[in-house]
């Protein structure tokens, strides 16, 4: 098991280095010289000639790469262009939003799709399947920025119960912050809930069908039993690997929900790095999101080994 | 001597009769049909022009001569979402296409042999994997252009690792069983077994996977002309115009409701299909029928 582990860990590791590579030369391979593309055109000789040096483009690529790389570790991210601060201080301020953001909503998705996929296995075909997976398919169909364009029409225009945008800041205390944090989370969640709860039930159908749970039904053992012992278990695997996928979904889906609400996150500074060709933002915020995408992957496989004792020693 | 079980392979006229009797595939195939011809049909006529501007009928809202209202420069709703449909179907239908044809190969492969072709292809699969998809698709069609044959690249590179993974994932969980020891004791090569055992026993969970990204391949292509990164106007989008509406949503909230309704209509009926098929298809459901 120790090595399994190991071995686990020093994939992602492995992954993290060639992930942080593949940046680095995707930037470099970039048309043009970094610093002229995000000075823009109408930029002089002197201020590009500023810029380079100031991004160290005069030295070595492999030197750079390291030299990038060991600040990346060292938290050291180099200074925004557009916005003149430090990056690491903008990733702190900017993932206090969607930090939350996200894990409210993976936490909500979750929370309803896992008891709505067992109900409708339990009942398969019957009202209650029938209401919830068409529910279900209603919520898979949802583009999650137009359900937030809807909760806002309805809770923010209509009904004046939230913001319709923006973010107060945690220093406005816990409340009004989470308040604004609701819609977005709401709508974030819902359609990721959808698929969650379908790829659940579809599993769970095809664990029911195996001839153990027959066997563990004729030795006499309960039906509820039954399913969360031995079906749900088993039925892990597939709904890991759909939670492992959401997680990168969900990170990418703040973009788009963040700027439909105007919150201060993560995803919002991205996306407007990469419009302005703040180049030093992009790479940072890039490596960051893939780090904890490729965490978030570590955690799924070694999950994987304790749903599943057979993949343990297949290693 | 082999042992050899014959299962007879249902008929075509026996699947189609099953397929009438399947509510989810029959209400699926006419919603998607009814928006494949609304496409098609955008392409010799449209109740008004979409490109023509008229200033004097902006923002109204239903009426006879426009069902759906109009925009914020006079356009017929209803016509921007039947011209809309031609590029949210093509961007999705190819990219799916994409990560299926490269990501179930990959991934089967590296099922069946395991050890170190497995390490090496899982590996590659981790590291485009390791990358929000819609993140990278923004930056993508950000870096080389906006448009829709960028959005089909974007999306459609970061299909294959979805497929990889879950085919792989699912020929995992059939390559301990019993049927493929027998197989292997018959001295079918892996090959064999692949095409012949794993692959149409991990053949549904494909196909739900299938539906997921056609859903998904539209709604990101949605999400990236709502962000002004896919198709580029005066082209109308489905995303695009749920952009335009953000910002008018008191004094015209049609302008967002109809183009959602119709993202939601195309990936609803799109999912029915898939379903549907499944559930014809499925050799396990035929069993117990």
């Amino acid at each position: 098991m120790t090595a399994y582990l190991l071995k686990r860990l020093a994939i992602a590791i492995a992954t993290l280095v060639l992930a942080s590579i593949v940046v680095f030369a995707v930037l470099e391979v970039l048309p043009g010289d970094p610093a002229r593309l995000m000075l823009g055109m109408n930029a002089s000789a002197d201020q590009v000639e500023l810029l380079r040096n100031q991004m160290g483009l005069d030295a070595p690529l492999a030197w750079r790469y390291l030299h990038w790389a060991s600040g990346l570790l060292s938290l050291d991210f180099g200074r925004s262009y557009t916005y003149s601060v430090p990056v690491i201080d903008l990733v702190r301020e900017r993932l206090a939003v969607s930090l939350p953001l996200a894990l409210i909503a993976l936490a909500l998705s979750t929370i309803i799709a896992i008891p709505i996929g067992l109900f409708s296995a339990s009942r398969r075909g019957r009202v209650g399947d029938m209401v919830a997976m068409g529910a279900a398919q209603l919520g898979v169909a949802v583009p999650n920025f137009w359900f937030a364009l809807m909760l806002i029409y309805v809770f923010a225009v209509w009904l004046h119960l939230v913001p319709a945008g923006g973010f107060p800041g945690w220093a406005a205390g816990a409340w009004p912050a989470l308040k604004s944090l609701l819609l977005p989370a709401v709508a974030l969640a819902l359609p990721q809930a959808a698929i969650l709860a379908r790829v659940t039930r579809s599993a769970l159908i095809e664990v029911l069908n195996e001839d153990y749970i027959r066997t563990a039904r004729a030795k006499g053992l309960p039906y509820r039993a039954v399913l969360w012992r031995h079906a749900l278990r088993n039925a892990m695997i597939p709904v890991l690997t759909i939670l492992g996928l959401q997680f990168a979904f969900l990170l990418a889906g703040t973009i788009i929900i963040e700027n439909v609400f105007y919150l201060p996150g993560l995803g919002r500074l991205v996306f407007q790095a990469i419009t302005q060709r703040d180049l030093i933002v992009v790479e940072s915020v890039v490596m960051l999101l893939v780090a904890a995408v490729i965490a978030v992957n570590l955690v799924v496989d070694l999950s994987y080994a304790v749903v599943d004792p057979r993949l343990r020693t297949r290693q | 001597m082999t042992l050899h079980i014959e299962i007879p392979e249902d008929t075509f006229s026996g699947i189609l009769a099953k397929a009438f009797r399947n509510t989810a595939f029959i209400t699926g195939f006419i919603i998607t049909a009814l928006i494949l011809a609304m496409a098609i049909v955008s392409y010799v006529w449209t109740p008004y022009d979409v490109t023509k501007l008229v200033i004097a009928d902006k923002t109204q809202g239903s009426s006879l001569a426009h069902w759906f209202g109009t925009d914020h420069f006079g356009r017929d709703i209803l016509s921007m979402i039947m011209v809309g449909a031609r590029n949210s179907i093509a961007v999705a239908l190819v990219a799916v296409g994409i990560g299926m044809g490269v990501g179930v190969p990959l991934g089967a492969f590296a099922a069946a042999r395991g050890g170190l072709v497995d390490e090496a292809l899982m590996r590659v699969n981790d590291l485009v994997f390791a990358f929000p998809a819609l993140l990278s698709a923004i930056m993508i069609t950000a870096t080389f252009g906006p448009g829709a044959i960028n959005a089909i690249i974007a999306i459609g590179i970061f299909n294959i690792p979805v497929f990889a993974r879950v085919a792989r994932a699912g020929a995992l969980a059939i390559w301990p069983r019993e049927f493929i020891l027998a197989a292997r004791a018959a001295g079918k090569s892996s090959t064999q077994i692949t095409v012949e055992h794993v692959l149409p026993n991990i053949a549904t969970l494909l196909l739900v996977q299938g539906t997921i990204q056609f859903a998904l391949g539209i709604l990101a292509e949605a999400g990236l002309s709502y962000l002004g990164l896919g198709a580029q106007p005066p082209m109308p989008s489905w995303g695009r115009m749920l952009f335009d509406a953000q910002t008018r949503m008191v004094v015209a909230p049609w302008m967002a409701i109809f183009p959602g309704m119709a993202i939601v209509i195309t990936v609803l009926g799109l999912n029915l299909l898939g379903d549907g098929i499944a559930d014809i298809l499925d050799p396990k459901s035929r069993r117990q029928r």
